[in-house]
């Protein structure tokens, strides 16, 4: 159990770290960036307390946020995504999350996608909605939301695959 | 009382997200509405550190681009001062530095970011610096932006590519004033409004900045009109213009503090009432 607590430990800060060094300054053909931060709200224990994740999500976000002088808007996006968690389990994983039983080390790649797939579209159109903060541009904060989701979904899952085997 | 208490507790997820949200909500609309976002920004301990660390390992990549910028630099100075021996011509000689009333100060850019439509950056210089809020920054090439938060070792800049910041700009050639804004779409360009539509403008011609505000002296570079159209009301010309600095690759800073700032401000507000 402690080992567990420290590796989403190690995680949250690593994933910050490079989201915050790196990632936040890649800026490929001019704006796309990906958010690699959330991969830890991805992989965060099922069983876990969800107001747990609610807390340390926001406290994700609002770091990100401070590093990236944007307000709240990773804080925002971050907490929503956490908060539709269960939702996108239950979409993409069905019986299996009723079971409690998903180790996202051993889950088809398929549904790991989808998983993925929904939740950064849904971080990503929150995020950019609000750091936009303007309806007439929609199609700026749409344009951005496909790119970037693009570019952080590639990322998430190429991560994901690459560290879960490595425990094997 | 206990129906309260089993609302509340049913619905402990709900409130407690909705609580978070209101929070990040506030916070953004603070920050899209001020100039200054008080609470959550770059200028403090924590994120100063951690980007100078990485900071100083990445700042050998730049080396030669700062070398090339830095002899360009000597070239242009070197070039003024031999040409202004031989003939003393004062209308090209920017006086107000000769005089010292500005204060100049390096520092080095911790953190750039131009990709956002909101855009700051962090530099490694503050309050133990003496650098105060609304100090000018700018490059060796043109104008960059206005300190906007400051801890005891690091600043924020409001970069001139943000929707929040405007700033006084004239064209060089015939002192027609306009704001410089930003519309958020290339980092390359930002554009200048309400120019009177009497102003001979031309593609090609140079702008800077017009002096009348206390934080940046008259005469520094802006950049090139790349084109330009007449207002919806067909009163003012909004002039596209293509900045000298690129914002995209910045090092090395200057931080312009004019002396007579406390003077100027006192006697604006002793006008005022």
């Amino acid at each position: 159990m402690n080992n567990v607590a420290v590796t989403h430990i190690v995680r949250f800060i690593v994933l910050l770290l490079v989201q915050v060094v790196v990632c936040n300054h890649i800026n490929f053909l001019g704006y796309i960036n990906p958010y690699i931060y959330i991969i830890f709200i991805f992989l965060f224990p099922i069983r876990e307390n969800r107001l747990a994740l609610l807390l340390i999500s926001f406290l994700l976000g609002m770091l990100v946020d401070m590093f990236s002088d944007s307000g709240g808007v990773h804080a925002a996006a971050a907490l929503c995504l956490a908060y539709a968690r269960p939702i996108l389990l239950k979409t993409s994983f069905g019986m299996l999350y009723e079971h409690h039983s998903i180790k996202f080390s051993n889950t088809e790649v398929g549904r790991l996608i989808t998983y993925i797939t929904f939740g950064t579209i849904l971080h990503h159109f929150i995020l950019f909605s609000l750091e936009i903060f303007n309806i007439s541009n929609i199609l700026l904060i749409l344009k951005k939301t496909l790119f970037s989701s693009i570019s952080t979904i590639i990322l998430s899952v190429l991560i994901i695959i690459l560290f879960s085997r490595n425990k094997k | 009382m206990q129906q309260i208490f089993n609302f509340v507790i049913k619905n402990k997820t709900f409130l407690l997200f909705l609580l978070l949200f209101s929070i990040a909500l506030a916070l953004t609309i603070q920050s899209h509405s001020y100039h200054r976002s008080k609470f959550i920004n770059s200028a403090n301990g924590l994120t100063g550190g951690i980007y100078g660390t990485f900071n100083s390992a990445g700042q050998y990549f730049n080396l030669k681009d700062e070398n090339a910028i830095l002899a360009e630099e000597n070239k242009f100075l070197r070039e003024q001062l031999l040409n202004s021996i031989s003939t003393k011509d004062s209308s090209y000689v920017d006086t107000s530095y000769s005089k010292g009333k500005y204060r100049i100060s390096t520092a080095q850019v911790y953190k750039n970011s131009y990709s956002l439509t909101n855009n700051y950056l962090t530099i490694n210089k503050g309050k133990n610096d003496s650098i105060k809020e609304d100090f000018g920054v700018i490059t060796s090439k043109g104008i960059l932006g206005i300190i906007n938060n400051t801890s005891n070792n690091y600043s924020t800049v409001l970069s001139i590519l943000n929707k929040k910041s405007s700033i006084n700009a004239m064209l060089k050639s015939t002192d027609h004033m306009g704001s410089l804004k930003w519309n958020g779409d290339s980092p390359h360009f930002a554009q200048l409004d309400d120019v009177s539509k009497f102003a001979p403008v031309k593609v090609g011609d140079t702008i800077i900045t017009g002096g009348q505000s206390v934080i940046f002296p008259k005469g520094i570079n802006i950049g090139v009109i790349e084109s330009f159209e007449t207002d919806i009301g067909g009163d003012t010309y909004t002039i596209q213009v293509k900045l000298f600095n690129d914002m995209t690759n910045v090092g090395t800073v200057y931080i312009l503090e004019n002396r007579d700032r406390a003077e100027i401000k006192m006697l604006e507000n002793s006008t005022n009432e």
